[in-house]
């Protein structure tokens, strides 16, 4: 009983900032201004606006999360190979920009970016064609990429250090050389890292908002923007909620697949 | 005497300041079961993994059938290794693991079926291609590492401690489940370990390993009953290890006291060490022995009473299945050929070997 009391504040916590406000959005996403029962809401997510809101979303969130998994799992395997002096200071320096505001290293992106920014003074100095890609989708790639990698690296990581070293020794002695190894049976073991990965990446760049404000401008809308719009231009709550909905079946089905194949919560080390 | 298979010449190895084989030359002959023994950090597994190729030695060569394999890396080496904790691919079924070498060499479908069966039913697991590697107990895990290593024919079968993770009474049934492998398989095994007694169950040769030298190479039988060392005699089973002078051929005192003995040939007056395995001890009348006791310890073993008597100034250790009861006086003889003489140690490393253990 006395044990069952400590999670007490953590219950109040969880109800007044988690329970009520999910309650709330599902209520506001099923009702209509006059409080009746609709779907209206929700199926606002087939007109036109909204579902290429949503289709651009999860092309640039698929497509970041690409990129994060093709830089983050070689980076893995060269800090699973190292010895425990260097990879700590190698994961210190990777982690080191994630201890510094989110929006200020997005902010500072932008300033980095822009027409007039610090990139094209550099390549103006040097007669080398400006570089134009801040409000366009590369620019929001970029912004995902650099925000969300070390979500990648860090479940990748953890996979391939849990990999018995014999197992890889197993291999060779029986045969397979570097390539083999890999593809049956490094690669193989560490699915559960990458599945991992790939949530801790999608989910987030699925949602955001605040990386396509600062580096797409207002002309490429995400979901995350709609929604953000809805609540806080239009007015709109019962139909920001409604998207929210549609929004969180996506990241539920995604969190299942997770689920599935990563059992030894290789993702859970954040 | 058959051909040599393997030859270690010269292997050094160390890693960063430490040293942990020096000079090692050993060579393997055919259809042999060698087996490395030693305390943990002898340089017993460095050894093995130089010959799996998953280590290169500093300085020495490695010979496999008359070719050098030093630089050759473990995936083009004819021999196969049974890792410490099987080291099974936990991603793939039975019938996957044991297939995966030969699906390696692109061996024919029906060709690596009929290996799968033949290797399951010679680790009596017939019909377990289906399972995944965890559902299986230690012991059938164990089989299956090694139903793995074999089905790919290697010329040699290297083991890390295989049956070390393993329960007392699945290890000795693995044991003779090892021996019969062998003997229907015609393959050479190298066999690491710390256990004596599975070493003196199942190799032919064994070689006794302390601090990365050879301490003595030699039959179970020899390594047992003429322990060349104080460390052999005292890593082999229990002993009596006692300093004493060899005063002619034939004739040590110990403790004050003259035996007769075999051994010839020490010097006269030098000192040496003498071991005498506990069994070999006999306890009789006061004045019938070589030495006088007092029994300070009693307990029973099963098979035999374990005793300890102290006589002049020496904790003796004695197996008998004669009980003599604590504060019984006894004689102390020893029977000439049981008496084995070891020169003293000359190295600082030997010395130092000693007082590890």
């Amino acid at each position: 009983m006395n044990k069952k009391m400590l999670s007490l504040p953590y219950l109040f916590w969880c109800a007044a900032f988690i329970l009520i406000p999910l309650f709330m959005v599902v209520y506001y996403g099923i009702t209509d201004k006059t409080g009746a029962f609709t779907l209206e809401n929700i199926c606002a997510i087939a007109t036109a606006e909204h579902s290429k809101a949503l289709w651009i979303s999860i092309l640039l969130s698929l497509i970041s999360t690409l990129i994060c998994l093709l830089l983050a799992y070689p980076l893995a395997m060269i800090l699973a190979h190292m010895n425990v002096n260097q990879h700590s200071f190698v994961v210190l320096i990777f982690i080191l920009p994630m201890w510094m505001n989110f929006l200020l290293r997005t902010m500072a992106w932008q300033t980095l970016l822009e027409k007039s920014g610090v990139i094209n003074s550099v390549l103006e100095f040097l007669h080398l064609p400006a570089l134009n890609i801040i409000n366009t989708p590369s620019a929001i790639i970029l912004g995902m990429v650099y925000n969300f990698l070390p979500f990648m690296v860090l479940p990748i990581y953890n996979s391939l250090t849990k990999i018995d070293p014999n197992v890889i020794n197993a291999a060779k002695d029986l045969g397979a050389n570097g390539f083999d190894t890999f593809i049956r049976v490094t690669l193989p073991l560490s699915v559960p890292g990458i599945i991992s990965g790939i949530t801790m990446v999608f989910v987030p760049a699925l949602t955001t908002f605040v990386i396509s404000t600062l580096l797409g401008g207002s002309k490429i809308l995400l979901i995350g923007n709609v929604i953000e719009q809805e609540f806080t231009q239009t007015g709109n709550w019962h139909l920001g909620s409604g998207l929210s909905i549609v929004l969180m079946i996506f990241i539920l089905f995604n969190m299942i697949l997770s689920a599935i194949f990563d059992k030894d919560g290789e993702g859970n080390t954040l | 005497m058959k051909d040599v298979l393997v030859n270690l010449e010269h292997i050094s190895k160390s890693y960063g300041n430490q040293l942990v084989l020096d000079d090692l030359n050993l060579y393997i002959r055919e259809n042999e079961f060698l087996t490395l023994l030693g305390p943990s950090g002898c340089g017993k597994t460095t050894t093995l993994r130089i010959l799996g190729g998953f280590e290169q030695p500093d300085k020495g060569r490695v010979i496999f059938e008359g070719q050098d394999i030093t630089n050759l890396p473990a995936n083009k080496r004819q021999l196969n290794t049974v890792f410490q904790k099987y080291a099974l691919f936990t991603h793939m079924t039975i019938a996957e693991n044991i297939a995966f070498g030969l699906k390696i060499k692109n061996k024919s479908k029906s060709y690596i079926d009929d290996k799968i069966k033949y290797a399951l039913k010679l680790v009596n697991l017939d019909g377990f291609e289906k399972r995944m590697p965890d559902s299986l107990s230690g012991g059938q895990q164990q089989r299956i590492a090694i139903a793995r290593a074999i089905v790919n024919e290697p010329k040699l079968l290297l083991l890390d401690e295989p049956l070390g993770a393993l329960d007392l009474k699945l290890r000795q049934d693995m044991q003779y489940e090892l021996i019969r492998l062998k003997n229907e398989l015609g393959i050479t095994f190298i066999y690491v370990t710390h256990d004596q007694e599975e070493a003196l169950t199942m190799s032919d040769t064994i070689v006794v390993m302390n601090q990365g030298y050879i301490q003595q190479i030699g039959s179970p039988e020899r390594i047992y009953n003429e322990p060349e060392n104080a460390f052999v005699a005292d890593f082999i089973g229990d002993s009596n290890i006692i300093g004493a002078t060899m005063i002619r051929d034939r004739l040590v005192e110990i403790l004050g006291a003259k035996f007769d003995c075999v051994d010839e040939g020490f010097g006269e007056n030098k000192p040496v060490d003498v071991v005498i395995r506990p069994e070999d001890v006999m306890l009789v009348k006061p004045e019938e022995g070589t030495i006088e006791g007092v029994v300070t310890h009693l307990i029973f073993k099963g098979v035999h009473y374990e005793m300890e008597v102290m006589a002049a100034g020496f904790e003796w250790l004695v197996h008998s299945t004669q009980m003599c009861a604590v504060g019984t006086k006894v004689g102390i003889k020893v029977d000439p050929f049981n008496i084995q003489i070891m020169n003293k140690p000359e190295s600082e490393d030997e010395e130092a070997a000693k007082l590890d253990e």
